[in-house]
């Protein structure tokens, strides 16, 4: 049951298609937090966020009783440790830390890779899958004998890691390679069926048409061909 | 409770001196073993099998990766009169903020002025100055990062001071002249024993970076 009173105010400005911004709503879902969603446009980014985020000036913002928070690693530590029901991150200090490692290793890692495989071609490209492909090993074997990153039931590594599932592995077919096939990650595509399980993951993640046709439009901007 | 608590370091890493510094502030007994990044050790290699980088802090054979995540653990296993976080949420998030901005600006734009040439050095002088300025701006007047305590985001910046000798040298400028007030702070850290114990020296340093070139084939 929350503690604090109806007149908490949270809001949350976000992009729709970030995985960055869609982890934060999972959090404050998961959690039962009622929240104002602000949409931005982060072509035309507007004074509120540069006011509120001056020194990234970037999405995901969660402001809390007109305080703002930037970093969505951050601000999902500070949703768990301010909104105490459903913890996403674990109790043990060693757990906890091989959370925020793995978390880690997703944005920084995995993502920053996977983005590299969207316009190149040809010897370029396997590269870079292949690159991509050996970063996801790791968390395949983290899957072994577990229904989420976080153990039994969903934690903090599978929020930070729906971009896997649901951005990274749906732009596969846009991109017109198979990054992730079953026969090499038998263990993410588990996950993923188990993720989709999850009433809260179902309800915050992106519609897959929409979300399609929206990377489909800005690669087409980006003057990237699709498959 | 006998515990065993290893380090593997480099010593030049103002990463691995985070750690180090961490360590001393909670009087922590550690056995810090130096590493050859060019010839990596097995033990690094298996306990740090994702990255293979420095620093890993082991703490009764589990080990712990990347040095602001092992402040973290630090704080939380050896919690004490002296924390390196704030326990206010909103304090936390806001120190832990600034720990990931100065872990994403301030080393890559540094790199550029001893390890870049002609524009790419140019421009990252010019970004490294505007990076040390957004921290010298919120420093402001206090005496420490989080107040009036040396804490995480204090410990996250200091040990690239012991670059900055090296940085003015490669870059021809002063960093005193553009950020008076972030040396002051700095000079105020280093009179911590935690601090002092665990930067080497400017000057070792300094003499330090034309060897890192030539190691990482550089010119």
């Amino acid at each position: 049951m929350a503690e604090r009173s109806n007149s908490e105010e949270v809001k949350l400005l976000g992009m729709w298609a970030s995985p960055f911004s869609r982890r934060i709503e999972i959090a404050l879902t998961l959690k039962g937090v009622s929240y104002e969603f602000l949409e931005q446009d982060i072509t035309n980014k507007s004074s509120l966020l540069l006011q509120l985020n001056p020194v990234n000036k970037m999405i995901p913002v969660l402001v809390h009783n007109g305080k703002p928070i930037s970093e969505s690693l951050v601000i999902l530590e500070y949703i768990d440790e301010t909104w105490r029901d459903n913890p996403i991150l674990p109790q043990d200090p060693y757990e906890r830390t091989m959370a925020r490692f793995w978390s880690k290793f997703v944005d920084e890692q995995i993502y920053v890779t996977a983005m590299k495989v969207v316009g190149k071609t040809g010897k370029e490209r396997d590269a870079v899958v292949e690159a991509t492909r050996d970063l996801l090993m790791f968390l395949e074997k983290e899957l072994v004998g577990k229904d989420f990153l976080g153990g039994k039931s969903l934690g903090f590594v599978d929020i930070v890691a729906t971009l896997v599932a649901f951005w990274l592995m749906r732009t596969e077919e846009i991109v017109g390679v198979k990054v992730v096939p079953v026969e090499k990650f038998p263990e993410i595509h588990r996950w993923v069926k188990n993720l989709l399980g999850n009433d809260v993951i179902k309800k915050c993640i992106p519609p897959e048409d929409e979300h399609l046709k929206y990377i489909r439009a800005r690669m087409e901007k980006l003057n990237i061909k699709s498959a | 409770m006998a515990e065993e608590v290893i380090l593997l370091d480099f010593w030049p890493s103002m990463f691995g001196m985070r750690t180090r510094i961490a360590l001393e502030e909670k009087n922590v007994k550690f056995d810090y073993r130096e590493q050859d990044l060019w010839n990596k050790s097995p033990i690094l290699l298996e306990m740090n099998p994702v990255h293979k980088k420095i620093p890993v802090l082991i703490h009764n054979g589990k080990p712990v990766c990347e040095s602001l995540i092992q402040m973290e653990y630090i704080d939380e296993v050896w919690p004490s009169k002296t924390p390196l976080l704030p326990s206010d949420p909103y304090q936390r998030a806001q120190a832990k903020f600034w720990g990931d901005f100065i872990d994403k600006k301030v080393y890559g734009s540094a790199r550029l002025i001893w390890g870049a040439k002609g524009e790419e050095h140019e421009a990252g002088k010019k970004e490294f100055i505007e990076i040390l300025k957004t921290l010298e701006s919120e420093l402001g007047d206090k005496t420490y990062f989080g107040g009036e305590t040396f804490g995480y985001v204090d410990i996250a910046l200091i040990g690239f001071y012991s670059w900055f000798e090296a940085y003015e040298k490669f870059g021809n400028f002063s960093i005193e002249a553009e950020c008076p007030k972030l040396i002051a702070w700095a000079k105020r850290c280093v009179k911590r024993e935690s601090v002092a114990k665990s930067l080497p020296g400017s000057e070792k340093i300094t003499k330090f970076v034309p060897e890192l070139k030539e190691k990482l084939g550089i010119e």
